[in-house]
């Protein structure tokens, strides 16, 4: 890209970033509700790319929530990414779409934990039982959001999308501990542990599910996704870097 | 009121390996039987999008539905049991095939000792080796009278493998030829080759070149694509009830398949079984099958579910000791291990099988001295190559955070730089250790859960620190820049820990006071009830079980043949 292209970019972003803020909500990527401002501040870059994505978005119908009301998935975007940051090794979950993914899998089957046994009755387990809860994972991951923002605003005066990265790991950090408030009976580090599975997921799961956006979480890795023979790779002594397949290059044989 | 249908010679309940192998036998034998499968129907073309990792793995696809039927569990009697609401630790195949069909492929035989562990130890090492809260008993079979079975299941299965000098003497080579050396294996091969020892290829499953089995189903080798364990093989080259023993069975003629059919009980009057009752788990609609012969063939835990509910058999009572079924519940042990950080090698590990691995046999059984540990029995101390999948393979180095910044970076370092020592021990039965009715949970059906009361026991924690030592001196001369090892084994959690492989409940023996069924798995307290799986075995070996449940299986077949031309006990 050329300096010109890019200055060209940047431009038209901050053109759109200040429609935004006037209208309060743009549809779909990443732009949404009242935290565009402070992103965009904080982080100039990701803007720029966020215009770029734009660009083909109407070419990606998935790209869209489905559970999520705006300012939910700005919060969740944003910690997100500090589970997974953009550094120089390649794009953070912001930018892989976790959140799109995360958005989804709340919609579906197993956010409504469809095949975990849900009779009671529901005791305190000890820590060798695993989790009793009665809480759904689309409920516990919103009452999480919204307790980020709560704890957020008690603690540093701001939104949690307005804190800053380190504030934001502060934040997290407390959560993942379990000293947030408790969350209608769940732990915070219960919200925190599916936050960070689900980003995980949302990062190197195959693109079909909305995360892991055109398998870059895989390339950064080196992790050549789904292919049908490693037999030549295997006995290889030197590594062998392939370009990763998503599950949609299996289609031709189905 | 259930409908009740026309009495048939056998009723199956359970399609997996013992299922299969059991109606693939008596059907060719010209037997009419009837398989029950609560999950879905299978064949090989539904593995053809399986390479995918989120919803095979960590949706679990292929596993029991636990909002139907789970176990509850407790470290002891002390707590109360609570339910296990979503998977962790083992996972529970449901649907044609079971856990066959989501299975790594890794075949072993036992050893001869583990048929006679009781009497072997007590001749080398005298009468109170065996501690007297540890119900260790001989399995009254012997390595050389179960041989032929390994054989047979060897064959039909395609085992690739080759012959292993401290292990039990085989009739025949393996069918097929070891799987491919890699390099990450020939890493581990020279390190313990330096230590003195003699590595061997891990039996696989996973077909090291196309085979015909001498049931005449043609199969093609592996392409070591990365996904076993939770997955089906779209090749068939995986060995799986779906593309060997149950068209097998169906192409008799003889097999009445019946999948979404989930057993509830097994009528009998305490001496013998008059059939089973099911629930068709779409409508909900109930029927009795009566048969001549019920086989149980459903996984470890529904098998002693269903004999408690239907009262057949006389449950355990960790207080008396009396009563058999429920008994030496018992797991395996594989906290002990290291890893291997290199930091400017890369290993193609992206790519694997779920049976390609290198192992070592001298710290298995008996095969060294036992006198001045407080365990018994051993581990296979190994390195496997099944392909490392990016959402449950983000290693790195014990200390770095488990996410931000330094996570990202060390776990993206490490992708294909981390290698693996393990063992995996073996796990002897505790008097405390058992499985019950959870006296509170049920499931869809209104039936009692089964209450799984379990904790790792002085014998496994000793083992767990030994054998760690083992996979770090080896993991040292492989000379990677970095070892961690872990040497503790820590208190049975239901949500973290990874081993699948659950025995017993339903031992066999030679004795009805201390066992459930006899050799051929026949129940000694009724006479026309078989039951099948890794439930028969009275302790858990070191070694993955399904090799050992075949040869059973076919051992069972075998006895079911003959029960129904004669009658009677078959001992």
């Amino acid at each position: 890209m050329s300096d010109k292209e890019k200055s060209q970019i940047e431009k038209q972003g901050s053109t759109r970033r200040t429609f935004l803020k006037n209208s309060g909500l743009a549809v779909g990527g990443l732009i949404l509700g009242g935290a565009v401002g402070s992103m965009f501040d904080r982080n100039s870059e990701i803007g720029v790319k966020t215009e770029q994505k734009s660009q083909t978005q109407a070419n990606n119908p998935n790209e869209a929530l489905m559970f999520f009301y705006p300012e939910e998935y700005q919060t969740t975007a944003a910690a997100a990414e500090r589970i997974f940051p953009k550094d120089d090794l390649g794009p953070g979950a912001m930018e892989l779409n976790a959140a799109i993914y995360i958005d989804h899998q709340l919609n579906s089957g197993w956010g409504v934990n469809e095949k975990d046994y849900k009779l009671g009755p529901y005791y305190k387990p000890e820590p060798t039982q695993g989790e009793q809860n009665r809480l759904y994972r689309k409920d516990l991951f919103r009452l999480g959001l919204k307790e980020l923002n709560t704890y957020s605003n008690k603690n540093y005066k701001k939104k949690f999308t307005e804190l800053e990265a380190n504030e934001q790991d502060e934040v997290l950090a407390a959560f993942e501990k379990g000293k947030a408030s408790s969350l209608s009976g769940a732990s915070s580090s219960a919200f925190f542990q599916l936050l960070r599975t689900l980003t995980i997921e949302g990062v190197y799961a195959d693109p079909l599910y909305g995360g892991n956006k055109e398998m870059l979480g895989w390339q950064m890795r080196k992790y050549p996704g789904s292919r049908m023979s490693y037999t030549k790779e295997i006995q290889s002594k030197e590594f062998l870097k392939l370009d990763p397949n998503s599950l949609q290059s299996h289609m031709k044989h189905s | 009121m259930a409908k009740k249908l026309p009495k048939v010679p056998v009723v199956v309940v359970g399609m997996g390996w013992a299922g299969g192998i059991i109606a693939s036998e008596l059907t060719k034998a010209g037997i009419k039987v009837v398989g029950l499968e609560r999950g879905k129907e299978r064949d090989m073309s539904d593995y053809l999008m399986v390479h995918d990792e989120l919803r095979f793995q960590h949706r679990e696809e292929l596993m029991q539905d636990l909002s139907k039927e789970t176990i509850t569990h407790r470290n002891n009697q002390k707590m109360r049991a609570l339910p296990m609401r979503n998977y962790g630790t083992f996972i529970v195949g449901e649907g044609l095939g079971g856990a066959g069909s989501h299975w790594n492929g890794q075949t072993y035989r036992f050893l001869p000792y583990d048929f006679e562990i009781k009497s072997l130890t007590e001749t080398r090492y005298g009468k109170n080796k065996i501690k007297s809260d540890y119900p260790i008993q001989d399995w009254g079979i012997t390595y050389d009278q179960i041989e032929p079975y390994y054989d047979t299941f060897e064959k039909m299965a395609g085992i690739s493998g080759e012959t292993v000098k401290l292990y039990g003497k085989r009739s025949n080579p393996y069918p097929t030829g070891p799987m491919i050396k890699t390099p990450v294996l020939a890493e581990f091969e020279q390190a313990a080759k330096k230590l003195g020892y003699k590595p061997y290829m891990i039996p696989s499953a996973n077909l090291s070149e196309n085979y015909e089995n001498p049931d005449g189903i043609s199969r093609s080798a592996c392409q070591y694509c990365a996904f076993c364990e939770n997955f089906g093989c779209e090749y068939g080259a995986k060995a799986d009830p779906v593309v060997t023993v149950i068209p097998v069975a169906k192409k008799t003629g003889n097999l009445d398949l019946r999948t979404y059919s989930n057993v509830t009980r097994i009528l009998n009057d305490g001496t013998k079984a008059t059939g089973v009752i099911y629930v068709d788990t779409f409508t909900g609609e109930e029927f009795e099958q009566p048969a001549e012969v019920v086989v149980l063939a459903s996984y470890v835990f529904n098998n002693v579910r269903l004999l408690l509910n239907s009262n057949l058999g006389i449950p355990y009572d960790p207080k008396t000791r009396n009563g058999v079924i429920g008994k030496n519940y018992c797991y395996q042990v594989s906290s002990g291990y290291s890893s291997l950080y290199y930091n400017d090698r890369e290993f193609n590990i992206y790519g694997g099988a779920g049976a390609l691995g290198i192992e070592i046999a001298e710290f298995t059984g008996d095969n060294f001295d036992h006198s001045d540990v407080n365990f018994l029995h051993g581990a296979g101390i190994r390195t496997t190559q099944y392909g490392n999948r990016p959402i449950a393979n983000n290693n790195s180095p014990i200390g770095t955070p488990s996410w931000g910044a330094e996570f990202k970076k060390q776990s993206i370092k490490y992708a294909n730089s981390i290698l693996q020592v393990k063992s995996q021990g073996a796990s002897m039965p505790h008097i405390q250790n058992y499985l019950d009715l959870d006296p509170t949970y049920k499931d869809v059906y209104g039936m009692p859960l089964l209450r799984m009361t379990y904790d790792y026991t002085a014998q496994d924690r000793e083992l767990v620190k030994y054998m760690a030592k083992v996979t770090r001196s080896i993991a040292k001369k492989m000379g990677p820049d970095h070892i961690d090892t872990v040497a503790e084994q820590a208190d049975f959690n239901v949500n973290t820990d990874t081993n699948t492989h659950n025995t017993g409940g339903v031992i066999m023996g030679a004795d009805p006071k201390n066992s459930a069924v006899n050799t051929y798995l026949q129940m000694w307290d009724a006479e026309n009830v078989f039951v099948a799986g890794s439930s028969a075995f009275p302790h858990n070996s070191s070694f993955n079980p399904t090799g050992t449940l075949g040869a059973f299986s076919y051992r069972a077949a075998e006895g079911i043949v003959k029960y129904l031309k004669k009658g009677g006990s078959l001992v």
